[in-house]
């Protein structure tokens, strides 16, 4: 009965997505339209083809590890994506010329947000769910809630995912940072989101421990945090059901504010508590150390939830925004600093005891990096908060320098580690295919993230001089192409960075894949999978 | 710090409790917050609090706090505006009152408006002319660092020239004049065209046909001269390009020749008065006059 109801259903989405490609306004969502009618034909097909097979119950002795091997799969594809499209980008910037006139398909404004939104929301959003579906199982003792709900928040994310890319490419925006989906993307987010928070709950529900492991907090306050940001940041009247165009409900300074909100808690709870969570789990794991400290968790977690959320204005320092505002933001920033540190100490100080293993464990010296660019930009962000530095960093490439010291060094080591850690323990192999090729690909990485970081600034504080020099009478000396020059041997460094870090997440991938292929099962039942006895 | 935190607690490590719970083999230390963390968040508070009174910070009913030491920021940019236009205030008077011709010749208010005119340039011409001021060649903008111009290159005909602008919509007084579409409006054919582009390749020096150049010449005389004068030198008063030089807007080839014959050129430069004010706009032609083709004014008319 279930099964025709969602047959019923697919099939009236395939319809109306095929009136969709007829009658849509533009190309982004003709195009989307198509996405959408092949999706959902696809997954009929593969309803009818289940119907015709045995039903098999799940195995609730288990944890729905299946889920979480996708998931380890799409993170280190859509990385190895994102990565080769800011390698582009940042070729281009150095070369303009790469520019390839194709109908704007291939133009840096394009394609810059679908770097962005490739590296967030499919790599790091999928290591994500991904480490969330894995940690709340294993810290609960429960199988995941929700019976196939998993499996949608999947496929409904990578749905979600080439729906964002195909309209990026084709000029469908917008036009918000890191919320550049158009507004049908924003509400298919939203179900999709809202389903993760519902697995997510479910699962803890089901708990064996009486208290909630700490990284669950995390995770949680991420999941819950996000959902309001993005419902709030997106409010808009769309033009017409046939168009991706829409209205913003907000206009002028309290929608650049509202964007800013947003912006800074993507970074706040995407980037940060929801990679804390993942440091919590999987560092004492492969340390194999308690945490550090009980009391330091509690306190720099709700410092951290409770401060984020009011920063947001120092990304709009010196604009129409109020002053007050400003200085608000400024001040929150400043006192997030040792919030943001408490889990770097955390993380740091549960490696004590565990230095030797440094040595030889290069994934553990991965979650050793991670943890240290965390904390390094951690400092950075609250001192370019300040007007003062603010004023001469802003709009400049030391803000990329920022981001991507916090998205290479952090975000990015952190879900090479974490995969690393996974690989083995979910495809039942004794350990990763090659030690010497994960050493390789640590390097790769850190010196890539230190050619990155150091050229961008350099580049961000000379720009930001040659910006500000005025000659005695008051007149400014640079033009703003003198700028640009002087930056591109800079951006050439840059580029070799990022085409290293490419390198190395592609090792990656080639490991992880002969560890799958190429090596022997570890024991007949994978012991890793099921779930221990009360 | 890091150091000390570690020796302390490999030293205290034995005597550190857990707290009891496990999950998944994960235990928590109950390790108390370290002096050092505690101690600068407060500090950070503390300062939180003290700067949140000095300056504009908490919003209430109706406006926010303006803290004890008042807004800052606006007015800071304000002094800083105010102290380079009283410090410039009186040699920006005399540049607008000295005659525009003499401006190149006072060392005072040369050593002024030169670099000024630089800045302005950067800023507002560079987009168009390059920040070199050496145009771009085949795109129709002009190199300014030559000493071929289009409308004179006194102090004021550049001056006219930056004040009203080249063939835009916005200023009456721009400088006007267009070359008709010889060949998309049908006023000769294909041939003829063809012959009047050799015509100007051979008056500009290059390889041509000379069969063709000599049946062109009558079809210069006969449609061209009017702006381009006989001698294809061109007409300053017009606008219309001497075309027997090396130096051409948007190249000298047989095919963007043929190309401009057929369609014309319309080549636009915005009015700058009413986006820059008249000092500036005097700087800069000081300094366009500056960058080596700058001419004396012309004589008077006997
Ligand atoms: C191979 C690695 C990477 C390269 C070469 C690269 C390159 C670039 C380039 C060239 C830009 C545009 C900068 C500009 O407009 O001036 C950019 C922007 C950005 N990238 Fe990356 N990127 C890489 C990896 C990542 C990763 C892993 C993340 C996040 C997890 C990330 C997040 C961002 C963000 C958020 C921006 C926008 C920054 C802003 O607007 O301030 N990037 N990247
Ligand atoms: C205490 C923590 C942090 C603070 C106070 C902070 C502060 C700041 C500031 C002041 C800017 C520049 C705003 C501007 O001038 O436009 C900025 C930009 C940015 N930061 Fe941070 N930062 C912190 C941590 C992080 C971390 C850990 C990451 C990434 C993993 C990150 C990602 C970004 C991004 C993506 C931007 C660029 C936003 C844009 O597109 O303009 N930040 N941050």
């Amino acid at each position: 009965m279930w099964d025709y109801i969602k047959l019923a259903v697919l099939g009236a989405i395939a319809v109306l997505a095929a009136i969709g490609v007829q009658y849509g306004w533009d190309l982004p969502y003709k195009v989307n339209a198509a996405v959408v009618m092949l999706a959902a034909a696809a997954t009929f097909i593969v309803t009818v083809r289940g119907m015709e097979r045995p039903k098999r119950a799940a195995n609730m002795g288990e944890y729905n590890d299946g889920v979480v091997r996708a998931g380890v799969i799409a993170t280190a594809f859509w990385g190895v994506v994102g990565f080769l499209v800011g390698v582009i980008i940042a070729f281009q910037l150095a070369f303009p010329s790469l520019n390839i006139e194709l109908t704007g398909i291939l133009n840096f404004g394009r394609l810059r947000p679908l770097h962005t939104s490739a590296v967030i929301f499919a790599f790091g959003g999928n290591a994500l769910i991904m480490s969330a579906f894995y940690v709340v199982q294993r810290t609960s003792g429960a199988r995941l809630w929700g019976g196939k709900l998993p499996w949608f928040v999947f496929w409904g994310w990578q749905l979600m995912i080439v729906l964002a890319a195909t309209s990026y490419v084709l000029g469908g925006t917008q036009g918000k940072e890191y919320a550049e989906p158009v507004w049908y993307i924003d509400l298919w987010i939203t179900v999709v989101w809202v389903s993760f928070l519902l697995v997510f709950i479910g699962t803890l529900y089901k708990r064996r421990e009486p208290h909630i492991y700490v990284a669950n907090w995390f995770f949680l306050s991420m999941i819950i945090t996000v959902a309001m940001l993005h419902v709030v940041n997106n409010m808009a009247i769309p033009v017409s059901l046939l168009s991706s165009q829409s209205v913003p409900v907000f206009s002028g300074v309290q929608d650049a504010m509202t964007q800013w909100w947003y912006g800074h808690n993507a970074v706040g709870f995407f980037l940060t508590a929801g990679f804390l969570g993942m440091m919590y789990y999987f560092v004492p794991k492969q340390a194999e150390r308690p945490v550090y400290s009980y009391k330091l968790s509690i306190i720099h977690f709700w410092a951290l939830i409770f401060l984020y959320i009011w920063a947001g204005p120092h990304h709009l320092h010196y604009t129409a925004l109020p002053e007050w505002a400003s200085t608000l933001g400024m001040v929150f920033s400043i006192v997030l600093w040792m919030p943001s540190w408490g889990g770097m100490i955390n993380g740091l100080m549960t490696l004590s005891g565990a230095w030797d293993k440094l040595r030889t464990d290069p994934i553990l010296r991965m979650f050793a990096v991670a943890i240290g660019f965390y904390g390094m930009s951690t400092f950075e962000g609250p001192m370019m908060s300040i007007k003062a530095v603010n004023s001469l960093s802003h709009y400049t490439d030391w803000t990329i320098g920022h981001v991507h010291s916090g998205a290479l060094g952090w975000n990015g080591m952190i879900t090479f580690a974490t995969l690393y850690f996974l690989t083995p323990r979910l495809w039942n192999r004794a350990g990763m295919y090659s030690q010497s090729m994960v050493s390789w690909h640590f390097w790769l990485a850190t010196i890539g993230i230190v050619l990155y970081a150091s050229s961008m600034w350099v580049t961000g504080i000379m720009e930001g001089l040659m910006w500000r020099e005025v000659d005695a009478n008051g007149f400014l000396v640079n033009a703003f192409a003198d700028t640009v020059a002087a930056k591109f041997p800079m951006y050439v460094v840059r580029g070799t960075g990022g085409l290293m870090y490419l390198s190395g997440a592609l090792l990656m991938v080639y490991n992880m894949w002969m560890t799958v292929r190429g090596l022997p099962a570890k024991s007949a039942v994978n012991t890793n999978n099921a779930i221990p006895a009360q | 710090m890091f150091a000390k935190q570690i020796t302390k607690n490999s030293r205290t490590k034995a005597q550190v409790e857990t707290t009891g719970h496990i999950w998944d083999g994960v235990q928590e230390l109950n390790n108390p917050l370290p002096r050092w963390w505690v101690w600068v968040l407060y500090l950070t508070i503390i300062w939180g609090i003290g700067y949140t009174i000095a300056y504009p910070a908490w919003p209430m009913i109706s406006g926010a706090t303006q803290g004890i030491l008042g807004p800052q920021e606006r007015a800071a940019v304000a002094a800083e505006i105010d102290r380079f236009d009283s410090a410039n205030g009186d040699i920006k008077a005399a540049l607008i009152a000295a005659p525009l011709a003499d401006i190149p010749a006072d060392e005072a208010l040369k050593a002024y408006a030169i670099p000024a005119g630089a800045s302005v340039f950067k800023n507002n011409c560079a987009t168009c002319h390059g920040s070199g001021a050496a145009g771009v060649q085949g795109k129709g903008y002009p190199n300014l660092l030559d000493n071929d111009w289009l409308w004179g290159g006194d102090m004021e005909a550049i001056h006219t020239t930056l004040t009203h602008g080249i063939r835009n919509a916005t200023d009456p007084d721009a400088r006007y004049s267009q070359m008709p579409k010889f060949g998309a409006d049908g006023l000769l054919e294909p041939a003829q065209i063809a012959g009047v582009v050799e015509h100007v390749l051979k008056i500009s020096g290059q390889d041509h046909d000379a069969a063709l150049a000599s049946a062109g010449a009558t079809v210069f005389t006969e449609n061209c001269v009017a702006c381009h004068t006989e001698a294809g030198t061109g007409d300053r008063a017009q606008g219309a390009p001497n075309l027997t030089d090396a130096i051409w807007l948007y190249g000298g080839t047989r095919e963007t020749i043929t190309n401009t014959v057929i369609n014309a050129r319309f080549g636009v430069m915005p009015a700058w008065a009413g986006r820059l004010p008249e000092d500036e706009i005097r700087a800069v032609a000081s300094y366009v006059h500056s960058l080596g083709g700058g001419e004396a004014a012309p004589s008077p008319a006997p």
